[in-house]
């Protein structure tokens, strides 16, 4: 008989306990819920308290969503309660994960807070613009009710801006990239440090410009604002190489970009060119990359700092394995769960059905193949 | 002694399982791409359910001093524990629910209400139990280490309280599963890995502790608060509910794999297994029971236990259409499809495990052809010609020996007269 041929072994990934948002932050709370917790053990309190309200609970950030403002046609701000948990400290510029649920599937995105930063606020906003390809983007400018809950990922970012405002800011926004810069305006007008600050902005047409109204508004208010606003469709892009004609003194000033990916290179170059890439703080928006069908790519273990290209058709445990990182496994046929762990960025593919996985979710490693560039949390 | 050849036992060439697979993947693949709100919704109401069932359970058995709120509420909190472990559970460790990406109900943070830690349940149940079901040697679930529950397993002295063991496993069946990965027998020869065994050890007391002091200790504390209600009264009332739960769950578990017409394998048939071999082996080694909406429910779905076993991660709310397509391929492959009346099904577990207790020389069939197992050698009384599909041969098998049977008593008569 086969008896020895048959080895067994595993590693079953451990189960993760949950992540209770704003621990730190409310020790008192905490404790609470530690104690309650016994008699309520597996679960927490919160999943007992969350069916009376879904924002009552810790256990996952999570948000109503109050209201949907237009800003343009293709162009909404979403305002939105968040739940237990939630810290306000976040800064000017920083983006946030936003989980909505459609078809069943919570679908995860970033977007930047364009609500200013301020100690007491109960809500937060985001604005976000349809991208033609961006189903989720759609989805959230056109098919969000309000009473809706999300979930949230905590604030993060580095394209912040410092308080106090240096001196002298130019801002350089495109489109959609402005979102990140309304909060830092919005912040400054409310600390009262709107200093010396250019900002050049550029939109397709008049329609399609967000925030008409509150930067012109600003504009009035503050005599050391000055916005020059560009229509694309009629004047032509901005020419970064030769900003000196717009802003005589931009070497000396802090400078913020958001915007197009072609922007901002042109941002990066002329700005190191001059030797002040220090002065020069960017934001790229992810773009939402297409996952790149049955092509493989790098993989990146985050936890063990490992690195592997493989092929499509190589398992990421495989791949994983290959690289010398304990990967969890079990069954090695897509039964047993014991190797799931989360896509943090890029996309897998399910070997046996196709069906593509996006960052955010969680998965088997020993059926699903890198499609493109991805990173895992093993 | 056991399958030793599926194909060969289910009278399959390699083409017929490889298009089984192709339609039984089919079902897999129309099933996974209509998945969507309805599903998320029905199991995010089932275990709004569960959690609202559970604390009017004991809000009633801290409320009340009657008799009758004390039966209620124990009642009431034993079924909250059953569809906790089994609808809920059992089927979001299975990853039936991942696909909808949330963190909150994901095989990966699934911790249930049990004396069993998750992390164990998953490597004895989804990894062994799943993938080498039924296989003797591989597969725990066949007896558990404890009983005897197929004759290819060899009498033991201890085997004569079978029926002792069971009652005792089906009363306090949740510490049976706590246990299962500790390998306890392996512990006391020495064979075990110390390293991993502590581990082991630490995590089942860890998850242990806290079900024993909820149960037993910080919740009869908290209603002893009550004028209605004592420390024991409700302490009795937790250790009845889960004694309600361990005992109902254990009878769905084994009507899954014991009754007559669940086939029991061997190592050989693991070595080199293609996908549709597996599939077999999944249909042939489980039994399902007739149900209705509400055993449905209660059974976890696990009344469509050959669904589960061939998709073990799809969602149990959609077992059912499953399982009528499932059935269309066992016609139409002349393959059995083991189902029947639960107490029923319940009954033949409990007739295999009475009749096991006895040593070999007692029972009449053997472990080529027996209720609970049977071998590809069973078909060697069959005429060439009398062999096609799999049911229609152990048809054949059955009417010869009711035939031959005849035949002896008409001789005897015969005699007689």
């Amino acid at each position: 008989m086969a008896k020895n041929e048959v080895k067994v072994s595993a590693n079953v990934a451990d189960t993760v306990r949950p992540k209770i948002a704003g621990a730190k932050e409310h020790p008192g709370w905490h404790a609470l819920r530690t104690i309650v917790g016994r008699i309520t053990t597996p679960l927490l309190p919160d999943d007992y308290l969350q069916l009376a309200n879904p924002l009552w609970s810790a256990r996952e950030l999570r948000g109503r969503v109050l209201e949907v403002r237009r800003e343009t046609v293709d162009s909404a701000t979403l305002v939105i309660k968040p739940g237990w948990g939630f810290s306000f400290d976040y800064q000017p510029g920083q983006y946030i994960g936003i989980g909505l649920l459609v078809d069943g599937r919570w679908r995860w995105r970033s977007y930047s807070l364009t609500c200013p930063a301020v100690r007491g606020s109960r809500t937060i906003t985001i604005t976000v613009k349809a991208m033609p390809e961006g189903f989720l983007s759609t989805h959230l400018v056109g098919g969000v009710k309000p009473g809706t809950i999300v979930r949230l990922a905590a604030p993060q970012g580095n394209f912040v801006m410092p308080d106090p405002a240096p001196a002298s800011v130019l801002f350089i926004t495109g489109g959609s990239g402005i979102t990140p810069v309304m909060s830092m305006l919005r912040t400054l007008a409310r600390r009262d440090q709107i200093t010396d600050i250019v900002h050049l902005h550029s939109a397709p047409t008049e329609s399609e410009l967000m925030f008409a109204s509150e930067l012109a508004e600003l504009q009035r208010g503050h005599d050391t604002y000055q916005l020059r606003v560009r229509l694309t469709r009629q004047q032509g892009r901005l020419d970064l190489s030769r900003i000196g004609d717009e802003v005589s003194d931009w070497r000396d000033r802090q400078t913020w970009a958001c915007g197009p990916e072609g922007m901002l290179n042109a941002a990066e170059a002329t700005w190191t060119a001059a030797g002040i890439a220090d002065r020069l703080h960017l934001e790229r928006f992810a773009a939402s990359r297409k996952a790149t069908h049955g092509q493989g790519g790098t993989v990146e273990f985050a936890r063990s700092g490992k690195t592997v290209t493989v092929d499509a058709a190589t398992s990421l445990m495989e791949a994983g394995e290959s690289a010398g990182v304990t990967m969890p496994f079990g069954c090695r046929m897509g039964i047993c769960q014991s190797c799931v762990v989360g896509l943090l960025d890029g996309h897998v593919r399910d070997l046996r059905t196709g069906t593509e996985h996006e960052p955010g979710s969680r998965v088997q490693t020993c059926i699903s193949a890198a499609s493109g560039d991805c990173v895992l949390d093993a | 002694m056991a399958i030793t050849d599926v194909p060969e036992f289910a009278h399959l060439t390699d083409a017929d399982i490889e298009s089984l697979a192709v339609e039984l993947d089919a079902i897999r693949q129309d099933i996974e791409d209509s998945l969507g709100d309805r599903d998320a919704r029905y199991i995010r109401r089932t275990i709004a359910a569960q959690r609202t069932l559970e604390v009017a359970g004991r809000l009633m058995l801290a409320a009340s001093k009657k008799r009758s709120a004390w039966w209620a509420g124990a009642v009431t909190l034993g079924v909250a524990k059953i569809i906790e472990n089994m609808e809920i559970g059992h089927n979001v460790m299975h990853g039936q629910w991942d696909w909808m990406n949330d963190p909150e109900i994901h095989s990966s943070t699934w911790e249930w209400d049990m004396s069993g830690a998750s992390k164990h349940w998953r490597f004895t149940h989804n990894f062994m139990h799943h993938k080498y079901t039924n296989i003797l040697g591989m597969d725990d679930d066949v007896g558990y280490g404890l009983l005897r529950v197929t004759r290819d397993q060899k009498w033991k002295p201890h085997n004569l309280f079978n029926l002792v063991w069971n009652t005792m496993l089906a009363t306090f069946f949740e510490w049976g599963v706590a246990l299962q990965h500790l390998e306890l027998g392996k512990i006391f020869k020495g064979r075990d890995n110390r390293d991993a065994t502590l581990v082991r050890l630490r995590e089942f007391s860890t998850k242990a502790g806290q079900q024993v002091f909820k149960d037993y200790v910080a919740y009869p504390a908290l209603t002893s608060l009550s004028p209605a209600a004592s420390f024991s009264s409700t302490a009795k009332a937790n250790a009845v509910a889960n004694i309600i739960r361990n005992i109902w769950s254990n009878a769905v578990i084994f009507c899954g794999h014991f009754p007559d017409g669940a086939e029991k394998f061997t190592k050989t048939d693991m070595v080199g297994e293609t996908k549709g071999q597996w599939y077999l082996r999944q249909m042939l080694g489980s039994a399902n029971f007739e149900n209705g909406p509400v055993l449905r429910f209660m059974s976890g779905n696990l009344c469509h236990q050959i669904e589960h076993h061939l998709y073990p991660d799809l969602p149990s709310n959609r077992l059912y259409e499953a399982s009528l397509r499932v059935r269309e391929v066992c016609d139409k492959y002349d393959l059995p499809y083991t189902t029947g009346n639960f107490l029923l099904q319940y009954a033949k577990a409990w007739r295999t495990i009475a009749k096991l207790s006895l040593p070999d020389k007692y029972l009449r069939d053997t472990a080529d052809d027996a209720p609970e197992t049977r071998s590809e050698r069973m078909f060697d009384v069959l005429e060439p010609e009398q062999r096609r599909g799999l049911k229609s041969a152990i048809a054949a098998v059955r009417q010869r020996r009711r035939d031959k049977r005849a035949a002896k008593l008409r001789a005897r008569a015969d005699r007689a007269a």
